[in-house]
């Protein structure tokens, strides 16, 4: 029987196209699901960027904000710390910021949009525990700088990283703009 | 067949017949449209100016609202949000929707805290916001100087300035309870007795956009669970044929 | 030994150490059921998929959802709004819920129809109560964890039923709640029953209750035993491989139940109040009681018993009655005869008297109390447990059809 056949076929091809669609369908209730596991909006909404009061920042002093529950350090640097810039850039793993995470307006060598006020992530990129300010710190290469008590890894007044050092990358800096000269909105890029 | 079904109707009826309530003034019933955005933006509007000083509607965010209703975060910034957090600073835009008034306060103030509005359209219902909000009326024997005819009044009239002032008409009634006759009264309807800024169709409206805002806020989500349960159904007719092609040529071996 | 396809290899090496291929074939792939399954027959698999359905939204609820008296309504709310398609799987499992004591009554009615739990399919019958209770009992925990007013007001109702219990009574209901009141105590007990303890109980049941079902073989809507002939090969004559033919023609009862479903989800997830309760959109509130404290629906006829009868005790003895009925229905029936189809005209009628008297119950145990309504609910009371009596005393001689001895 020639229908016997055909049949087959006809039984082949439903069942396959049984199986796509009901593949594609499954699909498609999966993503409900999977997406539930996205950041709510209370998590965005806690992650919202955060406004950073440095009008009364000092000379040399750090402030350590908030943002999306990590710290965020705005430090003030004199000269003389800028000037260590240039001088420790052949110790350093990534003097021009190339692996590092930054906005395009930060990188470079001091990593920031205004070169007096450095605005970085503290958060150790080897293990992630949170470095030490460490501004009076001279020990053979470092000029002070940042220190991270955990492995002793070593960033300068910019963040970047030392060579030797167990972590890999400069210190984050986050997306940052100046709303006026004391007021800084930590976690979004400024309108160009 | 028939018969069974008749049968079964007959021994049910008596039971449903007896689904009598009582009908208050006013009784009206509306429908929201969801596609009236502007409705929903002025009664988000109201919202914030009148009830939000007391009530919260703190399961919804404004930048949802915003979102929702077609409004940008800057405007909501500056049109619907009036309040700080604890430290001064003015309310986030991804930020609940608090009351400017704490818990604790209301508490002190009040003795009970104003319940939250986020979900009282799904509690109550529209129709019955409706009508509460145009139902106070004058009435000296109490002590917020009003009544509402639909809820024993609970709280003062704060839309007053826009309704202006009513009196009740009342009616008296007769009804049999335990053989005896007893008097009763009911609010037939009401009278303008001081007019406020806006008229009766005003308020009418500026109610019906409260409430449709009050809608849109206990299921913000409403839109997009019609519009995803339409693509569901459709893919699932489909889906129905093929299932059902295969079912009948499986089936062809069976006899 | 060495195998070319690839396929033939890897299920070689599992069946030398799991009965996987056994078990496909003995359940499914050879598992003959009678071939002429009707409408009837599809609720048994629809019971299983919506369990599948209640128990992944379950899962993905419990991420987000906090059982503490002060969080637990608002982290509902969170889920609904803030968390990302948490809508969808709130209505679900709300919906999920409502589905399954739909599709299990069905089911249910299936086996008093066509003598499902008669010899020798009693253990299966049990088993299914079982689950039924355990059902009951996920239903009731579960509705208090929103912790809305008819959530908290609901069980404050049902477990002060057991404060009736003579001499016990008291103590029992303290040391149910955990607390004097229902409270966060009883919150987070439920809590871990409903997501853990229950759950657990419940997939145990079903396996049983499969498993039982597989060693007897399914009954069909003639009632006959298609065992009685077989083919040359052993298996019945009347009898078809579950898979493919009852896999395919499930797959349509699927696909048609999900369209329904689906409708009610996306379209009317409250159901007019009966799925979705209005009084559970307002927090629990210990210190004013809702004007009118209703069951969820599926729970109302007990509750129409209950409330029927004026004693206290005796309504939660009555109730409780009400379901051991169905318990030892298969020793009430001392009929032969199996199916609706061969039996008395009596038989038939007291039938049509359960369906009425449980559908009206139903329908009273939602509504306050009132005179008139107070008396059907003691007519439709009788009327249910009418059916039992009715069905002990005309079982022992009814007067059947004579119950052909193949399909036809």
């Amino acid at each position: 029987m020639s229908s016997e056949v055909s049949d087959n076929d006809r039984r082949r091809f439903l069942t396959a196209a049984t199986v796509v669609v009901g593949a594609v369908g499954t699909g498609f209730v999966a993503v409900p699901f999977i997406k539930s596991w996205n950041p709510s909006a209370r998590a965005r909404s806690a992650g919202a960027p955060i406004k950073a009061d440095i009008s009364k920042l000092e000379m040399g002093q750090q402030i350590i904000f908030k943002w999306q529950g990590k710290p965020v350090w705005v430090v003030r640097r004199d000269q003389k710390a800028l000037a260590t810039l240039s001088k420790v850039a052949e110790n350093l793993r990534d003097a021009d910021s190339e692996d590092s995470i930054q906005p395009d307006y930060a990188r470079n060598e001091h990593r920031s949009i205004k070169p007096e006020y450095l605005v970085i992530v503290g958060i150790c990129t080897h293990l992630g525990c949170s470095p030490t300010y460490r501004p009076n710190m001279i020990e053979a290469d470092f000029l002070g700088g940042f220190f991270c008590p955990c492995h002793g890894s070593k960033f300068d007044f910019s963040g970047r990283v030392y060579t030797g050092v167990p972590a890999p990358t400069n210190l984050t800096v986050p997306p940052h703009y100046y709303i006026d000269d004391g007021l800084i909105l930590i976690g979004e890029d400024g309108v160009a | 067949m028939n018969k069974v079904l008749i049968i079964v109707a007959t021994l049910l009826s008596p039971v449903m017949a007896w689904g009598v309530e009582s009908t208050t003034y006013p009784n009206d019933e509306i429908e929201i449209d969801w596609d009236d955005k502007a409705s929903m933006q002025r009664g988000a509007r109201t919202f914030v100016n009148y009830c939000m000083s007391c009530h919260s509607a703190a399961y919804s965010r404004y930048n949802r609202v915003g979102q929702d209703l077609g409004i940008s975060d800057e405007q909501v910034l500056e049109y619907l949000v009036f309040t700080t957090d604890v430290n001064g600073e003015k309310t986030k835009v991804g930020q609940l929707m608090k009351a400017t008034m704490t818990p604790e306060y209301a508490e002190k103030a009040f003795g009970v805290v104003p319940p939250d509005l986020s979900l009282i359209a799904r509690s109550r219902g529209v129709n019955w916001l409706y009508n509460y909000l145009r139902a106070f009326h004058v009435d000296e024997s109490n002590p917020l100087g009003m009544d509402n005819s639909v809820l024993p009044v609970a709280m003062p009239h704060v839309l007053v300035e826009l309704q202006g002032y009513q009196k009740a008409k009342k009616v008296t009634r007769v009804k049999r309870i335990n053989n005896k006759d007893v008097e009763y009264e009911v609010i037939v309807g009401f009278d303008l007795i001081k007019p406020g800024s806006q008229s009766k169709a005003e308020y009418d409206q500026t109610v019906y956009d409260l409430v449709g805002f009050l809608d849109y806020l206990s299921e913000p989500y409403r839109q997009t669970r019609i519009n995803v349960g339409k693509g569901v159904i459709i893919f699932l007719l489909i889906f129905l044929v093929l299932v059902y092609f295969l079912k009948k040529e499986f089936w062809k071996d069976i006899h | 030994m060495s195998d070319n396809s690839s396929k033939n290899g890897i299920m070689g090496w599992i069946d030398a150490r799991f009965p996987l291929t056994k078990m496909w074939e003995e359940h499914l792939s050879k598992y003959y059921a009678p071939k002429n399954f009707n409408f009837w027959y599809y609720f048994g698999s629809l019971a299983l998929l919506v369990l599948v359905i209640q128990i992944v939204t379950g899962i993905f609820l419990t991420m987000h959802y906090k059982p503490d008296g002060d969080l637990a309504f608002i982290s509902v709310e969170y889920i609904m709004r803030d968390v990302d398609w948490g809508w969808l799987i709130r209505y679900l499992h709300s919906t999920g819920s409502s589905a399954f004591f739909i599709v299990v009554y069905l089911h249910m009615f299936r086996g008093v129809m066509y003598g499902s739990y008669q010899k020798p399919r009693e253990l299966i019958w049990l088993f299914g109560m079982f689950i039924y209770l355990a059902l009951m009992a996920e239903a009731f925990m579960g509705y208090l964890l929103p912790w809305g007013q008819m959530s908290y007001w609901g069980a404050q109702v049902i477990i002060s039923l057991f404060g009736a219990i003579p001499v016990i009574g008291d103590d029992l209901t303290l040391w149910i709640r955990g607390d004097f009141v229902i409270a966060d105590a009883t919150l987070n007990r439920f809590f871990a029953l409903h997501v853990v303890a229950v759950p657990l109980v419940l997939i145990m049941l079903v396996v049983m209750h499969i498993l039982a079902l597989h060693e007897v073989g399914s009954n069909n809507p003639e009632g006959i035993e298609i065992k009685k002939y077989k083919d040359e090969d052993g298996n019945p004559l009347d009898g078809i491989p579950f898979h493919p033919y009852y896999s395919v023609k499930d797959l349509v009862g699927v696909v048609v139940f999900l369209i329904l479903f689906s409708v009610v989800v996306f379209f009317m997830p409250e159901m007019g109040g009966y799925f979705l309760e209005h009084a559970n959109f307002v927090p629990a509130n210990q210190y004013q009681t809702p004007e009118h404290i209703a069951p969820v629906w599926y729970f109302t006829p007990y509750y129409a018993i209950l409330r029927a009868v004026p004693d206290k005790l005796l309504g939660v003895i009555l109730m409780f009655a009400a379901i051991f009925m169905l318990f030892i229905l298969p020793w009430i029936d001392r009929g032969k005869v199996h199916s609706i189809r061969y039996r008395s005209t009596s038989f038939k009628w007291l039938l049509g008297m359960l369906v009425v008297s449980f559908i009206g119950l139903g329908y009273l145990g939602a509504l306050p109390l009132s005179d008139i309504r107070t008396f059907f609910a003691r007519v439709y009371s009788i009327g249910y447990f009418g059916f039992f009596l009715g069905l002990w005393w005309i079982s022992k001689n009814e007067k059947t059809k004579p119950v052909p001895e193949r399909i036809q």
